[in-house]
């Protein structure tokens, strides 16, 4: 990112939901008018981006016979929660594997990247900037490129197949984004003065890192935590590539679900919404912190 | 010599793990793929395969069918950005001066980048149905209800590449806008409010106030935003596998058609592709790393 976006990305949340200063004294005419076009404008637009929420919604209710291509857009004539419980039979294995899995890749990687992002930020050794482009270009790579050998070497590894495999894979490329991100958390919101005063105090980088920095790391931790759980449990490429149906994560299952020859739309929209549901769960609890990992973070596909 | 070790040392040792990771992880695989590209390993079969040069790119580069799937990814690129960008800077626009319930437009404008590409695939695929007319399913069913028949469309399966690729973008358009805007409106509310003031007491109007003010402030975060956008949209793949299936040539992009060559076990051949999307990516990637490296080294 570029510096400009650096210092935007550390107080991105707190920006962004700051209210605009003083709309300023000249009062014309046309603010009252345009004021109303914009609000309608910006209605339009919610509706539009909810157009597909109210069908997948409205779709997941109803009975096999109702989804005619003619009561698409209607409610259901009768309610029912069938779509609901088949999909979730379906899912239910493999959205437990997708927790067990998007849990400990987010905390391993939040971790490692925090003790990344802080000697970036602050230590300034040889080469640091070259070392920090090493690994930021891990952040950008279709995966693609390294995915027939990373199946040969967790084979080589015997790295059991599924969720540890999984794990490992999200861990290493989560590095990049997550250092990325505690690197401009360090260098924005802690003040200098801190490190710099534990440093005359002749304490070392560990034990400045252990004492000082942890603590007060408490919303980089957050906007990683969420930002690496959001792309673990959405991811599908490696899902694809490094696991199978029998081991595989929810999204795996969904694309499953909703594939094949004769596909049941109903149970597939409930599906969507089922495996949705984490993290959106995520997105309407920690909204704020979500935005401050899209500002550093969505520099990840 | 001692004390310098010293000062770096732990910070050097802290760094080394994820640096040896990402060495072989990144780096190494990448050369082992790369390796395996210029070999005649056509096959699943293990054990030694020779050496045969640059052989799998010419060959890709004189098929039909690679040459397809570039001229996809970059109709669905340019779609692609142009949508997300016009959404999400006229969203900001609209909200950048706050207006009431604000915080409700701006989350529900983000809220579909929560969600995974293969769950909103599954979710357009159906809302993309090509059926028309009396038959008219998902969008086109509700532009016959709203009497807006003319925008009815054959969608991806359309014989135009730019339709089909648009229709490819629209939902990817629908996730991403919101980012877009949440980026720009980060960007207007960081610029110092005396800029407008002093502007307005000069008597620009308001449409000089942006032209000449505000928009040359955002340059840098357009900037930012025009590769994160074409960096995502280069490597998309969930997203037409979840609304086409892999197996269509209409929507094939290079992350697709490596995937649809690996499931024939052409090993050599699916890393070239591999290689040459990396390639893409590459070139709009590092002049920008580079560029951000060294503006910070300057500061």
């Amino acid at each position: 990112m570029s510096a400009e976006t650096a210092a935007a990305t550390g107080q991105a949340a707190a920006a962004i939901s700051r209210k605009p200063q003083k709309r300023g004294t000249i009062a014309d005419g046309s603010t009252r008018r345009s004021r109303t076009v914009r609000y309608l404008l910006l209605l339009l637009f919610l509706l539009f981006v909810l157009t597909p929420v109210y069908v997948v919604l409205i779709t997941s209710f109803k009975t096999s016979g109702d989804t005619t291509a003619a009561q698409q857009w209607s409610l259901p004539k009768e309610w029912t929660l069938e779509p609901w419980r088949k999909a979730w039979d379906v899912l239910q294995p493999y959205m437990i594997r997708s927790l067990s899995l998007a849990i400990p890749a987010a905390i391993i990687s939040s971790l490692i990247g925090s003790a990344n992002g802080f000697v970036l930020a602050r230590w300034r050794f040889p080469g640091a900037n070259i070392v920090f482009a090493f690994i930021l270009f891990g952040m950008f790579i279709p995966y693609q490129a390294v995915m027939l050998p990373l199946r040969t070497t967790f084979t080589e590894l015997d790295v059991t197949r599924g969720v540890p495999t999984l794990i490992l894979a999200h861990c290493i490329y989560g590095l990049p984004i997550c250092t990325l991100i505690f690197r401009n958390y360090y260098a924005t919101i802690v003040p200098n003065e801190i490190i710099e005063s534990a440093r005359v105090d002749g304490a070392g980088l560990i034990q400045t890192y252990l004492r000082i920095i942890l603590p007060i790391s408490i919303s980089g931790f957050v906007v990683t935590l969420i930002w690496q759980f959001t792309s673990v449990w959405n991811d599908f490429l490696f899902a694809l590539f490094l696991t199978q149906q029998n081991n595989g994560p929810v999204t795996l299952g969904l694309a499953a679900l909703a594939g094949g020859q004769k596909v049941d739309y109903a149970a597939s929209m409930a599906g969507a919404l089922i495996t949705s549901f984490p993290t959106l769960i995520v997105y309407i609890l920690l909204g704020r912190w979500f935005i401050g990992g899209l500002m550093a973070g969505a520099l990840k596909g | 010599m001692h004390g310098r070790i010293r000062t770096w040392g732990p910070g050097a040792l802290v760094l080394l793990p994820t640096v040896l990771l990402l060495g072989y992880f990144v780096y190494g695989l990448i050369a082992w793929s790369f390796n395996t590209s210029l070999t005649n390993r056509h096959t699943a079969r293990k054990g030694p395969a020779d050496y045969v040069g640059f052989e799998n790119y010419g060959h890709l580069f004189g098929e039909e069918r690679f040459i397809n799937s570039l001229k996809n990814l970059g109709v669905l690129t340019v779609a692609f950005i142009v949508g997300t960008l016009i959404f999400g800077l006229l969203w900001a626009l609209l909200l950048e001066k706050g207006v009431p319930g604000e915080s409700i437009f701006r989350s529900v404008y983000l809220f579909p980048m929560a969600i995974s590409m293969i769950a909103s695939g599954v979710v357009w695929g159906w809302l993309l149905n090509p059926s028309q007319g009396e038959d008219a399913r998902g969008l086109n069913r509700l532009f016959e209800i709203l009497h807006l028949g003319f925008l009815e469309n054959s969608w991806w399966t359309a014989g135009n590449r730019w339709t089909t690729m648009a229709s490819i973008a629209l939902p990817a358009v629908w996730q991403l806008s919101g980012y877009i805007m949440a980026l720009f409106l980060a960007g207007f509310r960081g610029i110092p409010p005396e800029l407008r003031e002093a502007a307005r007491v000069d008597g620009a109007s308001e449409f000089k106030l942006y032209r000449h003010v505000l928009f040359p402030q955002l340059s840098p975060i357009a900037l930012s935003a025009l590769i994160i956008l074409g960096h995502m949209s280069l490597k998309l793949f969930d997203l037409i596998y979840a609304i086409t299936g892999p197996n269509q040539f209409r929507t094939e992009v290079p992350s697709v058609y490596m995937w649809n060559t690996l499931l024939r076990s052409d090993q050599a051949k699916a890393a070239a592709i591999a290689i040459v999307l990396l390639a893409v990516v590459a070139v709009l990637v590092i002049p920008y790393i580079a560029y951000t490296v060294r503006q910070e080294t300057e500061e």
